[in-house]
């Protein structure tokens, strides 16, 4: 385990670039952190302009705004940028914040690759998002790039794939140098068994990254190589198969919906004790069901393809393996609920939004479960069903997480506190309008309302309307959320090192604001640290 | 103090030198796979710009290995970004080698007419039987001859076999601190991965000239090639490694207790070793 003693910044004896050059050269954790979590913002607004475009052609029938060509590029583009630009930029992002806070490592352990991690994305997405202005336009096959159909497209196939290549890079990157921080910086005392959960959650996130990005990469390069060098991986007359493509893809994208989620767990498993004034309950069952859930993320891939025409004996494997992902899962929630059991709970935003998340994603998770159901999903596959339920699982899950992460954390990283009450109104303007906005989808689905279609019959058309309602409401509110960002950064109540009464681990013994350079010397680290170990009874 | 002490550098130039590269790297390939006259000169500035990037940013590691700036703590990350890295190139190549097995497991068979394909067959290909290899119903390509395992590729095999031993060899010289030994063993090395090298181009010239099979020849020849051409990509860099790697033992930069570099270079030559075993297995021989 860790032998380093100290660490040897060059810049106490050099001095810091200041201006634009200290964010393009860094190489601190804190300073990449930012940048990682600005980035993701900013993505998390354009993919929501998306959105808007999308929810304003849905409401109401008939073709209004935008041509079926333009949506299809929406629907596909929203989901890529939401995905790689949003969602995972901001789990890395909160990682290299609070990983080395967290087990008390001075830095990353690879500070110069972690630079690059980040500075490919801003190009990656530049890439990606040129497609749009382009005369044959952006991509318009689904984000999950099926061939035949994505094979058909316009010129925005080759710049697509490879942005996938440079994010996946990217991530494989940020990946390497966070099981690298995990596994080799933790300071001393600091056991694998006493490290918080979000570090715990992230490393087994890491790893699934590692392993299923390349599976990505290798799945568009046959796309590629299909499309311009006469390959046949994807085409029965060459005796391909298109759904070989959907095999590879889905054996990267089930795990690929765990790296969304299994940080996010990590935050809510800090959040709630810290809120709860209780030490978790379960810790080392958290670890395992985390553990459980990613061995079992890679055996069920092909529930996202029940209808192309398996095997029965295939199908019934992959039905079963995914309802075991409920045990795990279910596990959990168990011990979230049963950490707040007869504690003494207060409502701050961090916990509001920790809390929806335990509601809201639990909904997502059973209407998966329902969509596991073989015989279920040949009526509902493809509908709008399915849109509600990974919008659950995602917007008030990882999404819902991320800004809980963001509320609870930002007075360390800016040494304010948030505007309270600001927050408290965001919480509930967004809870409300969330709910507006997806619920009713549910009900698209069963009635029958396929997913990404630009027009439908008028029977969809209320439901239709208020989701779209809905989803104004919640994407202006989401300004609000902003603002309270900017407006913590700038000024606001001082923020002590605590910070949260109830708050254990080792970012609360820094300083808020976090100094730039942390831990040079390792603190020590027994059980009185440990986030799990119960000594304040 | 700087002996004891994990070295964070306080900027990095190279980064974002290397983003830029991709970007332009990207941009051109994209450019040029779309017919864009600007494409190829653009992927060449891209190209250079990342040869620049990792020239500049591994001799200042090496400068700053050489400065005894890097404790064992530093050195441990450093095994770490290998080790994960080379497992993210173990999964690339699995996507590759999943392919295969479902072609030949899967749509091969199904297009021929077994378990589920048997109306596909009667009605699309009724002509289609499954074999392997094949190009497909619709035999694109045209016919096509496959290179037999028990010939140039045993041979391929034993080179890159032979090659791991000598790298061995290289590696218990240095530990020993025999640095006339370790240079010998590691040319041995060198030499046969551009023999093995040369061969494989060989079999490619041979493969497209003589046999009519290419790229374009259905599932086996996208398998084939793509298969064995990122192969060939990885001994193509691993050599890289292993010259640069030469040359560092030349200059003298390794020591008995301390010479990652060297490990790492072998570690990544082992792998394509295995890689190769793989290939040679279930591409060739199966
Ligand atoms: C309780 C665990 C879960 C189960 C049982 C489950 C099950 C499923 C099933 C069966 C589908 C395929 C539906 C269809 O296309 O017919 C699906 C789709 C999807 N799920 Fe889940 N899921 C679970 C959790 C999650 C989580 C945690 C996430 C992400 C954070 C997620 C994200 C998605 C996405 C994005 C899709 C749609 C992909 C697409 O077709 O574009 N799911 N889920
Ligand atoms: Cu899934």
């Amino acid at each position: 385990m860790s032998q380093e003693t100290t660490a040897h910044h060059d810049d106490h004896h050099a001095h810091h670039p200041t201006g634009m050059a200290r964010w393009v050269f860094s190489t601190n954790h804190k300073e990449i952190g930012t940048m990682y979590l600005i980035f993701s913002l900013a993505m998390f607004l354009v993919g929501g302009a998306m959105a808007l475009v999308i929810r304003a052609e849905l409401f109401a029938p008939g073709l209004q705004l935008v041509n079926p060509e333009f949506f299809n590029q929406m629907t596909t583009m929203h989901a890529l940028v939401m995905i790689f630009g949003a969602v995972m930029p901001a789990f890395v992002g909160l990682a290299n914040w609070m990983v080395p806070l967290m087990i008390g490592a001075p830095d990353m352990a690879l500070p110069r690759m972690n630079n690059w991690s980040f500075w490919i994305l801003p190009f990656a997405f530049t890439l990606l998002l040129m497609t749009l202005f382009m005369p044959s336009g952006g991509p318009a096959s689904g984000w999950t790039l099926y061939p035949p159909l994505s094979l058909q497209g316009g010129n925005s196939l080759a710049f697509v794939i490879l942005a996938i290549h440079l994010m996946g890079i990217s991530s494989i990157m940020g990946a390497i140098n966070i099981i690298a921080t995990i596994l080799n910086m933790r300071a001393p005392g600091m056991t694998l068994l006493r490290m918080p959960l979000f570090v715990w959650t992230w490393l087994i996130t890491a790893f699934l990254l590692i392993a299923v990005m390349p599976v990505l990469a290798g799945a568009v390069t046959m796309l590629l190589t299909d499309r311009f060098f006469g390959t046949s991986f994807f085409n029965a007359a060459g005796g391909g198969d298109p759904v070989l493509y959907q095999h590879i893809f889905w054996f990267f994208g089930h795990p690929e919906v765990y790296i969304l989620i299994l940080p996010a767990f990590g935050i809510v498993s800090e959040i709630i004790p810290t809120f709860s004034r209780k030490r978790l309950f379960g810790y080392t069952s958290m670890v395992y069901a985390t553990a459980s859930i990613a061995f079992l993320s890679f055996i069920v891939w092909a529930h996202h393809m029940f209808t192309v025409g398996m095997p029965l004996g295939a199908m019934l494997f992959f039905m079963y393996a995914t309802m075991v992902i409920a045990v795990p899962t279910g596990v959990k929630i168990f011990n979230w609920i049963a950490t707040m059991w007869r504690g003494s709970m207060s409502f701050e935003t961090p916990m509001l939004f920790a809390l929806g998340f335990v509601v809201l994603f639990t909904i997502g998770g059973l209407s998966g479960l329902m969509l596991a159901i073989v015989p279920a999903n040949f009526q509902y596959h493809d509908t709008y069903f399915v849109v509600a339920h990974f919008h659950y699982v995602l917007v008030t899950g990882a999404v819902f997480a991320i800004m809980a992460a963001v509320y609870y954390w930002l007075p360390k990283w800016t040494g304010h506190m948030y505007n309270e009450k600001l927050g408290k109104i965001h919480f509930w303007w967004s809870t409300i309008w969330v709910n507006v906005l997806f619920f009713p989808q549910h009900y698209l689905g069963l009635a029958g309302m396929p997913r990404r279609i630009p027009d439908y019959a008028v029977q969809f058309t209320e439901f239709n309307m208020i989701s779209s309602i809905g989803g104004f409401m919640y994407g202006f509110g989401q300004l609000l959320f902003v603002y309270i960002i900017w407006q913590c950064v700038r000024g606001g109540e001082t923020a002590n090192a605590q910070v949260w009464e109830g708050a254990r681990g080792l970012e609360w013994t820094v300083p808020s604001p976090a100094p730039l350079h942390t831990f040079d010397t390792p603190p020590l680290v027994d059980d009185s640290v440990a986030v799990h170990k119960d000594n304040l009874s | 103090m700087a002996q004891s002490s994990y070295f964070v550098p306080s900027t990095a130039k190279w980064p974002i030198v290397g983003s830029v590269g991709l970007f332009f790297f990207a941009l051109g390939a994209a450019n040029w796979l779309n017919q864009g006259a600007s494409g190829p000169w653009l992927f060449a500035i891209g190209v250079a710009i990342i040869l620049l990037m990792m020239f500049g940013w591994f001799a200042d590691v090496v400068r700053e290995s050489q400065a005894g700036l890097y404790n064992e703590a530093v050195d441990t990350s450093f095994r770490h970004g290998m080790i994960w890295f080379i497992f993210s190139e173990v999964m690339f190549f699995a996507a590759f080698f999943g392919a295969l097995f479902y072609a030949r497991m899967f749509s091969v068979p199904w297009l021929g007419g077994e378990g589920t394909g048997a109306m596909t067959n009667a009605l699309l290909y009724p002509s289609f039987e499954a074999v392997w290899p094949t190009h497909g119903p619709a035999q694109l390509g045209g016919d096509f001859q496959t290179i037999p395992g028990f010939g140039l590729p045993l041979l391929n095999t034993l080179i890159l076999l032979t090659s791991g031993v000598t790298i061995t060899m290289a590696h218990w010289a240095l530990k020993r601190a025999q640095r006339g030994a370790l240079i010998v063993w590691m040319i041995a090395t060198i030499v046969l991965a551009c023999i093995f090298l040369s061969i494989q181009s060989y079999e490619y010239v041979h493969a497209y000239r003589d046999l009519g099979l290419t790229l374009g020849s259905g599932i086996y020849g996208s398998t084939f090639f793509m298969l064995t051409g990122f192969h060939g990509l990885h001994v193509i860099i691993g050599t890289i490694i292993l010259i640069i790697v030469t040359l560092r033992c030349a200059f003298g930069h390794f020591t008995k207790k301390n010479h990652f570099a060297f490990e790492a270079g072998a570690w990544y030559w082992h792998f394509v070793d295995v890689v190769w075993l793989g290939l040679f297995i279930f591409v060739y021989v199966v």
